[in-house]
């Protein structure tokens, strides 16, 4: 859901922003300043997220033997701009191990897109609930913990989205 | 004993047993066993266990289960709370091991499971109506001043047990979880009505002694 918004973002940046000052700003400046101004909102750390992290867990091609994908973007806050490069932490109890055991854990880097996924054993519930946990750490951007749940436990995929504000 | 008063007590008992053993036996059959430690797996089990305990307890004192006397339900309904103690501190010691930043998330009510909270505020109302009874004749608590207490209490336990129980996805298997927790909901509330618990009635002669 999220990479549409961002393609309609960067469509609106790239392609529509001519169209956008010129007839928008011209005619309402007072209307669309102020919603630049507040900008995209940073992403909070949700309550449970850091639960049995492990700092610096090694960046892999895969965690385990895969079959199940952790994807999601992250953006600046205030102007959406996609983040390349950055580190995301990964880890979850799966049908390869707990969620506090160093082979449940594992990290990826974004693309020139701002775009990460990692391929990793399949999530089951634990503690009542399908979850994974991830985490944004490296320190130029404040620390982010997410633990997005799953619809089903069967899903074989999930998503989670940062939006990163400065330290 | 008539050929079918003995049907009667057969059928009341083995109906209460598939109550209770088929969620456990659906539970037992999980996948999700076979990527769990022991401790875990105990740890739920004695949840399960406890919700079923929480059916027996209305069962017990309403008078509705066969072979038990008013005094020998009462007994039985005392050490079933006792038993209910347990299973909930083995249920949450066996999730501390297994998680601890969970459990300490949820005893705290801070967690983002929508039925940790339910279950935490059902544990401590177990713990309390628990140790008033424990200290029921030290305090000299009247049968109506007990009855104050407890009922309002076993109604948390009651609505916080089942809560806790649907809203998770674990081990048990949906339709034999709802039926048990529609169970323990209908044999709660037949056994408050027919005790008709919120009437303000004297203390009836016989209850003060019948404990004896």
């Amino acid at each position: 859901m999220t990479i549409v918004v961002l393609n309609r973002r960067n469509l609106l940046v790239a392609g529509g922003s001519v169209l956008a000052t010129g007839v928008l700003a011209n005619g309402v400046p007072g209307l669309l300043l102020p919603a630049r101004a507040d900008g995209l909102a940073p992403t909070e750390t949700m309550s449970g997220g850091a639960n049995n992290y492990r700092k610096g867990a090694a960046i892999v091609d895969r965690i385990g033997k895969g079959g199940f994908w952790m994807s999601g973007t992250v953006r600046r806050a205030g102007d959406g701009a996609p983040l390349a490069g950055q580190r995301i932490q990964i880890w979850a109890h799966t049908v390869e191990g707990q969620e506090h055991e160093p082979q449940s854990h594992g990290a990826t880097l974004t693309d020139k897109d701002g775009k990460f996924r990692l391929e990793m054993p399949q999530i089951i519930p634990i503690f009542g609930q399908p979850h994974g946990h991830l985490a944004y750490d490296s320190g130029e951007f404040k620390t982010v913990f997410l633990r997005p749940v799953m619809r089903s436990p069967k899903d074989t995929s999930l998503e989670a989205h940062f939006v990163l504000q400065t330290a | 004993m008539t050929g079918w008063a003995l049907a009667r007590v057969i059928l009341i008992w083995a109906a209460l047993a598939v109550a209770i053993g088929v969620p456990i036996a659906f539970a037992a059959g999980s996948e999700q066993l076979a990527w769990r430690g022991p401790v875990y797996i105990l740890a739920g089990f004695a949840g399960i266990v406890a919700l079923g305990l929480v059916l027996a307890q209305p069962l017990l004192i309403g008078g509705y289960l066969p072979g038990f006397s008013a005094y020998r339900g009462r007994r039985a309904h005392h050490w079933i709370g006792g038993a209910l103690v347990l299973a909930v501190v083995i249920h949450v010691a066996g999730l501390w091991i297994t998680s601890p930043p969970d459990m300490i998330d949820a005893l705290t009510y801070a967690s983002p499971t929508p039925f940790s909270p339910f279950g935490v505020t059902a544990m401590w109302a177990i713990f309390l109506v628990a140790l008033l009874a424990s200290l029921r004749r030290r305090l000299g608590l009247r049968p109506r001043t007990w009855r104050f207490l407890h009922m309002p209490l076993a109604l948390v336990i009651v609505v916080g047990s089942v809560a806790h129980c649907l809203l998770i996805e674990g081990t048990m298997e949906t339709i034999s979880k709802a039926a048990l927790c529609a169970l323990v909901l209908a044999a709660t509330a037949k056994a408050m009505i027919d005790l008709q618990v919120w009437r303000k009635r004297r203390a009836l002669r016989g209850e003060g002694t019948a404990r004896q």
